[in-house]
């Protein structure tokens, strides 16, 4: 018998809304409204939202929560200061990638981390192991629902105030109490709203009634592809490591976390292979797991809608990884032509 | 736009949701409604050459949407005249007219009798009922 696919709060809403739904990591998500291109452009020009309530949601608080996540996370989240939020890693002893996550820092001691809904039993399991006195690790995932909403005019049509991004408040979108977080996976400005699961319906009614266009998990990956945001378990998984991802930057590697020692050797030595992006030349759509002849193979591929060619992610010997660099891609056999370009792939004009 | 579900009655199907118009000794050859609606916007249609040859019941080119990607089975043997042109430059076309515009390629049948072996619209229907 299949496993029973879990629902988020909003289940009821996009079937009423005629979604495609799909199994994705355990979930029962719309993959589609009208479809993937129009969601795509929508957010890219408007804005768009999308049910995010799969994502896992771990609470770390305590005295020494903060302690207990700078050894945990690879950046500094030392620096992080209350209202604030930083894109961080959870590493492995070998420094592979456990999970990629955005850290939110509250007031007294407080931590929330949002987590890959395929990784949040792990990442949860990760911690409460390790978990120090004085600071208690809690699965709060089911408790609230989760909603991004982005795009250039997002702000302005939930009638929120601008703030930095990375950056999180309290806030209110037509009597809807949530927590505003100015972060995001689509390379738009937008934010992600989180309130209790109980209220979920209530502010997915508000933000498209607010002429956000309803938005699958297909537009979410061409949205983060075009802008090279690395999806865990496809370009970034526990046996690759954040230097050859080309994340350093989010690796503080004067600070003691698990497996830093080996991301300091794979920096001085420099990374066997490095995670590159690039575009066909030819009309051929690179898919996860195609060969790239001279030693490669791709993480991620996608028809960037914004770009109207085959584009993607891969790892290459870090010697061919040079922007510029041409790189074949065997699509079902046939051998197709692209080149690597400088991340992101898509760059909005300004 | 894509187009609404629909299925003509001058047309025989295949159950890999492939279409054949019969014109004399000839064959235009497309995808269903139901296969690119299951598919979602083409954004590729990797074609044949013209003047190869197509067997009946095997796979002689691609449709690719934005998530997926799926053999082109042709219903009817015989050799490629000629490849819809639009379909490759917009392959939206085949899911805005998927029996017109977005037609795929036109054949020259190499045994029409095959014709007789697919399905009639009432079969194909109960078939996509199916599905």
């Amino acid at each position: 018998m299949a496993a029973t696919l879990k629902r988020t709060p909003l289940f009821e809403r996009h079937v009423a809304l005629g979604a495609r739904m799909v199994p994705f990591a355990g979930w029962e998500m719309p993959v589609q409204y009208e479809g993937v291109i129009p969601e795509h452009r929508a957010v890219r020009s408007d804005c768009g939202a999308f049910d995010v309530s799969h994502m896992g949601q771990i609470h770390v608080d305590g005295p020494t929560a903060q302690a207990f996540l700078q050894e945990m996370l690879s950046n500094d989240v030392d620096r992080v200061g209350d209202g604030e939020a930083q894109y961080t890693l959870l590493t492995n002893e070998r420094g592979g990638i456990v999970d990629d996550l955005i850290v939110y820092r509250f007031a007294h001691g407080q931590f929330l981390l949002v987590v890959n809904a395929s990784n949040r039993e792990t990442d949860y399991e990760w911690l409460k192991e390790r978990e120090p006195r004085g600071c208690e690790v809690r699965d709060a995932s089911d408790e609230y629902a989760l909603v991004a909403v982005q795009g250039p005019r997002s702000l302005e049509r939930l009638g929120l105030p601008e703030a930095p991004a990375f950056t999180h408040a309290m806030g209110e979108v037509d009597g809807v109490e949530v927590l505003v977080c100015r972060t995001g996976y689509t390379g738009e400005l937008g934010v992600e709203l989180s309130c209790p699961a109980e209220d979920a319906t209530a502010l997915w009614d508000a933000v498209l009634a607010r002429g956000a266009v309803p938005c699958g998990l297909g537009a979410r990956d061409t949205l983060r592809l075009e802008v090279c945001y690395p999806l865990h378990g496809n370009d970034i998984t526990p046996e690759t490591d954040a230097i050859s991802a080309g994340l350093g930057w989010a690796c503080k590697l004067d600070t003691e976390f698990t497996g830093a020692d080996g991301l300091r050797r794979i920096r001085e030595e420099g990374p066997a292979e490095k995670l590159v992006a690039f575009v066909m030349e030819e009309k051929a759509i690179p898919r996860q797991d195609m060969a790239i002849e001279g030693g490669g193979r791709v993480t991620s591929g996608t028809h960037s809608p914004m770009l109207d060619q085959g584009i993607g992610m891969g790892y290459v010997p870090a010697r061919s990884a040079a922007p510029g660099t041409g790189l074949v891609v065997d699509v079902r056999g046939k051998p197709r032509r692209g080149h690597i370009v400088q991340k992101p792939i898509y760059r909005k004009e300004s | 736009m894509p187009a609404e579900e629909s299925y003509p009655a001058d047309l025989k199907y295949h159950p890999e949701h492939d279409w054949a118009r019969v014109e004399g000794d000839e064959a235009v050859l497309g995808i269903t409604w139901f296969a690119q609606d299951a598919l979602g916007e083409l954004v590729h249609f990797e074609a044949p050459e013209a003047g190869s040859n197509l067997a009946k019941d095997e796979a002689y080119g691609e449709v690719e949407s934005v998530k997926a990607v799926s053999d082109v089975v042709s219903p009817l043997s015989g050799e490629v005249l000629e490849v819809n042109q639009k379909a490759v430059d917009e392959p939206e076309t085949v899911n805005e007219d998927p029996y017109g515009d977005g037609w795929l390629v036109r054949i020259r049948m190499s045994d029409p009798s095959e014709v007789d072996g697919l399905m009639n619209v009432e079969a194909y229907r109960a078939h996509v009922a199916e599905q």
